[in-house]
């Protein structure tokens, strides 16, 4: 009998993309799909040890009002179970430490940056090296965005994917390194999985709106070492239909959006791979 | 003692909100700066150690990677101005809750050394400027005065290693309850010095009321035995003016109105609301008869119709004008967050899946002198979209459709119209969701937010004009993530059947939420003393009245309060018990032992004397505008499409969230480059179906300077149309209605009120008349009367405005078109009559005019049309279809051309018209019910027969070669213009 996959899709706290994140997973494949308010797991309600797949969904976690995320993640780093001796940043470690996929997007991917999960060199998993800060437009904006996808990238997720075409809703999605060297090093070890690009999905981009917010060498998302955490700013749950598509009633389209291959891959690797 | 924390961005670091804000003061100001740069502060109210104060800073108030900060220094290092930003006591300040919380979770609870944390914003400016001119850019652009305070700091004098000293914006609130008892046996003039002192909005003839019941022996034994005397309390007094204001109670919609027409025929209103809206609904529900869809219709919160078997649909729009004018950001994110708790607050509660929002505001380039107290229209532009976009984007409610009226007119105060639907269960556990039940016992719950002096006297507020005494109190700022929270929690109380009934606090506050849902009990007890506050220092009548945001009022079964509080605690959201809703037919309310208020229910609802209302209707004339057909059109086309009422409005659209749930499926912005103007909105709020739901509005102040019942009916019919024109169909569309007046009572202050409530009396008429013909059923509305300014001898009125919003739905969404031409070689058509229909229109008021041959709707003709159309979309016949709205033909034409992306030859003398000699007035006549629709060659003939009886005519074709190509009624040729061109005068105006 295959193993049967379990998703657990985080909310609470200005989090709301929870839904469509879901849906996502079910339309995949995931036999089991809880969205699981954050309370839940402080109360010991649900653990994430019972899960495979772990997914951050967009929204505005605590209104964003420390920078994107910060009071969420710090929520993670500090806030106690109750009646245990844990917090839930020791759960996230656990989580990771047994090899399971978590997929952060948009605040997710803010959230997993700001924790320092990403991109996690050496498997320290508390040290940000990273950021992800305020678009040069100084606005927040709902556009759709070509991303090239690294053919040379760990990434779980974008596994036989080149192109994929998303929508990014975020005021705060500049991916910012902390110097030069953290760069080089998520380059060379091939952390970088999507970048900016024109419809072409070639090269990565800088120039505005198709990279839509300056990000360093056009970097729209990253992965950990292993390949198996994946954050980014676009999407990809917001595209799992051809309706969802800007211009559907004037292309040709798939019937299935583009977004929906990312959890088709977590669901398919975690179903084959011992996690 | 309080600390300062200033975390601003390292060297190098791009400051993007500096650099916005250096753009707005050269623009906006036109004061030359070289640079700005934000520092945020965070004040530390209480006693934290420097370890402790480093460890926050380093830890969840900065970001290691960009920024730095300094503790009880400066940050800021040299520079020629720096101009301080904070709040003033009592003004929500959501950064600092939230950096309050995260402070406590890093160091577990502080309570008793750490009162509070309060934040500011420096902008550090360089540039040669003196300090009026700081002076200004503080006032006019970076600091509110209302609710917020600002320091200007010289560069010569600053001293870094000192900074800035803290100041605590701490409210001094003595917990010490006053409560006043007013004599209303008084003379009529007493009682309107009390009335006008108190801000009560009540007339003479509502305070006689009051003084009247006061004289009533078996009340006045009554309250003896609460403990009252004849006189009114402040608490009862208040109470009674929210809950008898114009914004609760409509008292003109509800008036007696004797109406005489042009030719001196008298007619007797009982009731506009009556007579006229709830009218129509009643007699469209009872010709669908079993087939009737709608649920729930002017009761609750907002309107509730069938959408399928298993789900309900709810809407609602409110406006939020006046606070939007006294401080647009914080006006109209209150606006949303607060139409949010409508349909949230409806039935037994609904899941939010849409937003729309509606501006009509002055012309952000409005360059003449500023009348006191008015803040400039760009800053209103700019404030309000920003409230919007938080309250909308935070709540993650994805703002799907809207649009922006520009009228000089509206400098007196901006509308802020905001939409929300929702959707529910039709069923949870057995009962139906669309009504509410409360039985005698069950207990007042009081969930979110804490009341504080934000917010008194909201309703009463903005059912006056605005003038030199407008209460500071009445603006308030909302909270969208203390709402979210609080939402999360009751959704899922909800579904636990934890509660029997939900409604909200908007206007009123307490005193409206629990004396409206009393009414199903029959009575209530509650001790305003449990209620939470903010800070201490309210009276009784305060705490009742507040208008404290995100708070929803609930009746739980006291079997399950316990269940109920604890899922509260759990997911971090207060939730108190105040009383219990009784059956006694009082409105009790005490604060600890003593009585404070002792109502009769009856008579605090329905006491309320009716207004008895003269209006005299005489049509204007207006002199017929004389001038050649321009010699080249093409310019005027793009002229005409520049036009602040006609051009792109992306800048605003693209920062709102209008995706997010996932079901989005007709974006505002599509076509080619996705930035054509989509008419209205799809989406699909359960993504396991394709069942859509099709949200549109329509609006048209102008032609009201000629005749209010054309603008009502064309705005009816634009809504209509704009649905239509997606996929929508006549046979499942509700609508919401949404008047805007200026005071229409004749006064002293108001001359022309007779003419002005005439006015609102043919709007109605036309909404009576078009919504029963079209079968468009309103399900709830709401009114907004007194939208004048009046201050000095600057009067300002608004132009009567009605907002008409359309939600319906489309049983299968993958069939939606969009207005952008799909292919060259695609066949144009004109589908609907042209007339020489000018008067009001964009294309007179650019030669500053008005006319009279206001375009005016045929409804028979106009829903035969709607029919045809949409068997045609639903067929898949359809390539793209657009409506005609301001602008005319001409310009419906050039945006699906330019949102193709491709070409069209187009030939005027095929238009369907009647005598029409004038190739202008065929191109930007504003005649009703019409369309731009092109079809593949291919399906002419099916078209065709499928619009048999329909006035159309094949205009011409779509074209690969980007040009638009018009022949002249003579078949010369009077446009020729490359697209790109027509597009970039379109998108330019408002793209800042």
């Amino acid at each position: 009998m295959p193993k049967e996959v379990k998703s657990i899709v985080i909310t609470g706290n200005g989090t709301n993309c929870e839904m469509e994140m879901a849906h996502a997973c079910r339309l995949a494949g995931s036999d089991v799909v809880d969205i699981v308010h954050i309370s839940m797991l402080l109360y010991g309600e649900k653990s994430l040890d019972d899960y495979h797949f772990l997914n951050l969904p967009g929204g505005f976690l605590d209104g964003d009002d420390l920078g994107s995320a910060k009071a969420g993640a710090n929520r993670i780093l500090h806030a106690k179970i109750k009646g245990k001796k844990e917090n839930l940043f020791d759960q996230f470690a656990r989580f990771i430490g047994r090899g399971k996929l978590i997929l952060g997007v948009c605040n997710g991917f803010q959230l997993l940056v700001k924790l320092g999960m990403l991109p996690g060199f050496d498997g320290d998993y508390r040290n940000q090296t990273t950021t992800l800060t305020f678009n040069d437009s100084g606005r927040f904006e709902d556009r759709w965005v070509n991303l090239r996808v690294n053919p040379d990238s760990r990434c779980i997720f974008t596994r036989k994917v080149t192109g994929i075409y998303l929508p990014v809703r975020h005021g705060e999605g500049k991916f910012v390194t902390k110097d030069k060297d953290v760069l080089e090093r998520l380059h060379r070890d091939h952390q970088v999985v999507v970048e900016y690009s024109h419809e072409d999905f070639r090269d990565a981009v800088m120039d505005y709106p198709a990279n839509p917010n300056g990000a360093i060498d056009g970097i729209a998302g990253i992965c950990n070492e292993t390949g198996r955490i994946f954050g980014l700013m676009p999407h990809p749950e917001a595209y799992l239909h051809r309706t969802n598509h800007p211009r559907w009633t004037r292309e040709q389209l798939p019937e299935e959006g583009m977004g929906l291959a990312i959890f088709k891959n977590a669901i398919d690797f975690i179903r084959k791979e011992d996690v | 003692m309080a600390d300062r924390i200033e975390i601003g961005f390292k060297e190098g670091v791009r400051d993007s909100l500096g650099e916005k804000i250096k753009k707005r003061i050269i623009e906006n100001l036109h004061i030359k700066v070289d640079s700005v740069k934000t520092i945020d502060v965070h004040t530390i109210d209480g006693n934290l150690t420097r370890k402790e104060l480093d460890m926050a800073a380093a830890g969840p108030l900065s970001d290691p990677i960009i920024q730095g900060f300094a503790i009880n220094s400066g940050l800021a290092d040299r520079f020629d101005w720096m101009i301080e930003v904070g709040f003033r006591p009592g003004v929500t300040d959501n950064v600092g809750k939230t950096a309050r919380e995260a402070i406590e979770l890093l160091f577990g609870k502080l309570s008793d050394r750490l009162s509070g944390v309060h934040t500011s914003r420096q902008y550090v400016i360089e540039g040669r400027i003196g300090r009026d001119d700081a002076e200004t850019i503080a006032s006019s652009l970076l600091a509110n005065d209302l609710i917020e305070r600002y320091v200007i700091v010289d560069g010569k004098s600053w001293d870094r290693r000192k900074g800035l000293s803290p100041y605590v914006p701490r409210v001094i609130g003595e917990d010490r309850v006053h409560i006043e008892e007013i004599n209303l046996d008084a003379s009529d003039k007493a009682l309107m010095e009390i009335s006008s002192r108190r801000l009560l909005a009540l007339n003479l003839e509502e305070m006689k009321a009051l003084r009247n019941y006061l004289t009533d022996k078996s009340i006045l034994k009554e309250r003896k035995k609460a403990g009252l005397g004849g006189k009114m309390t402040d608490a009862e007094l208040e109470c009674l003016a929210q809950t008898w204001s114009e914004h609760c109670k409509h008292k003109i919609f509800n008036a007696r109105i004797v109406y005489e027409d042009e030719r001196g025929k008298r007619e007797e209103i009982d009731s506009l609301f009556d007579s006229c809206i709830k009218r129509a609904t009643k007699e469209i529900r009872e010709r669908l008869g079993k087939d009737d869809w709608c649920l729930s219709v002017f009761v609750d919160n907002a309107g509730i119709i069938r959408f399928n078997d298993d789900y309900n649909l709810v809407f609602k729009v409110e406006t939020h004008n006046s606070p939007s004018a006294l401080d647009p950001y914080g006006g109209a994110l209150t606006g949303i967050v607060g139409v949010n708790r409508d349909p949230f607050g409806t039935g037994r509660g609904a899941k939010l899946i849409f937003n729309t929002d509606v501006f009509c505001f002055a012309p952000p380039t409005y360059d003449k002198p500023l009348p006191k107290r008015i803040l400039h229209p760009r800053r209103i532009y700019e404030g309000v979209r920003e409230g919007v976009e938080h309250g909308g984007n935070k709540s993650g409610i994805p703002t799907v459709n809207g649009c922006i009226v520009f009228d000089e007119r509206f400098l007196g105060k901006p509308l802020v119209y905001c939409g929300t639907g929702g959707i529910m269960p039709a069923v949870i556990q057995g009962k139906p969701t669309h009504t509410k039940e409360i039985l005698a016992g069950d207990l007042v719950v009081m969930a979110g937010g804490r009341i504080g002096k934000d917010g008194i006297h909201g309703a009463t507020f903005s059912s006056e004009e605005l003038h030199e005494g407008s209460p500071v109190t009445a603006v308030q700022i909302g909270d969208p993530i203390t709402q979210k929270k609080m939402t999360d929690f009751l959704l899922m109380a909800r579904d636990r059947g934890l509660y029997r009934c939900i409604t909200d606090n908007g206007a009123g506050g307490l005193s409206s939420s629990v004396g409206e849902t009393a009414r199903l009990s029959g009575g209530c007890e509650i001790d305003l003393k449990k209620a939470p506050l903010k800070y201490a220092g309210l009276n009784p009548w305060e705490i009742l009245i507040s208008e404290s945001q995100e708070r929803m009022t609930l009746a739980v079964s006291p079997d399950l309060v316990q269940e109920f509080l604890a899922l509260a605690e759990k997911m971090d959201v207060e939730a108190t018990v105040i009383g219990r809703y009784t059956d006694s037919g009082m409105f009790h309310v005490l604060y600890g032992d003593a009585t404070v208020a002792y109502i009769e229910m009856d008579f605090l609802h329905d006491g309320v004397p009716q207004m008895q209302l003269q209006a005299n209707w005489q049509p204007r004339i207006y002199p017929e505008p004389d001038f050649p057909e321009p010699a080249d059109m093409g310019q005027s086309l793009k002229d005409m499409l520049g036009r602040l009422n006609i051009c792109s409005k992306e800048s605003v659209v693209r920062q709102y969230d209008h995706e997010v749930q996932g079901g989005s499926v007709v974006k505002p912005l599509v076509g080619v480059c996705n930035d054509g103007p989509s008419d209205a909105a799809v989406i699909r709020p359960i993504l396991t179906s394709f069942e859509g739901v099709v949200v549109a509005n329509g609006i048209c102040p102008r032609y009201g300077d000629i005749d209010t019942y054309h603008m009502a009916a064309c705005a009816i019919d634009e809504a209509i149309r704009n649905a239509i024109a997606v996929g929508g169909s006549l046979d499942f569309m509700a609508g919401i209605d949404n008047f805007c007046w200026c005071d229409p009572v004749q006064s002293e202050k108001t001359p022309d009120g007779e003419y002005k409530l005439a006015q609102l009396v043919r709007a109605n008429k036309a909404l009576y008349d078009c919504t029963r013909a079209f079968g468009v059923p309103c399900i709830s509305g709401k009114d907004s009367m007194k939208n004048d300014y009046n201050i000095g001898n600057v009067k300002i009125s608004i132009p009567p405005t009605l907002l008409f919003s359309t939600m319906g739905r489309i049983d299968d969404a993958r069939k939606a078109v969009t207005l952008d031409a799909k292919r060259p070689g695609d066949l144009v058509y004109i589908v609907g009559e042209t007339y020489d229909e000018l008067g009001g229109s964009e294309w007179y008021a650019m030669h500053g005019v008005i006319g009279n041959r206001v375009p005016k709707v045929n409804v028979e003709k106009a829903k035969a049309l709607y029919r045809a159309l949409s068997k045609a979309i639903s067929a898949g016949l359809v390539a793209s279809c657009h409506d005609c709205s301001d602008g005319g033909a001409g310009i419906a034409i050039a945006e699906t051309a330019f949102a193709g992306g491709l070409g069209m030859l187009i030939k005027l003398a095929l238009f369907p018209s009647s005598g029409i000699r004038r190739n202008d007035t065929l191109l930007f006549s504003e005649s009703q019910s019409r369309f731009v629709v092109t079809i593949l060659p291919t399906a002419k003939k099916s078209f065709e027969a499928m619009m048999t009886g329909i006035a159309m005519g094949q205009v011409g074709e779509v074209l690969a070669e980007g040009f638009l190509k018009i022949d002249g009624l003579d078949g010369r040729r009077i446009i020729e213009e490359d697209i790109s061109g027509l597009k970039a005068a379109w998108q330019k105006p408002l793209n800042f």
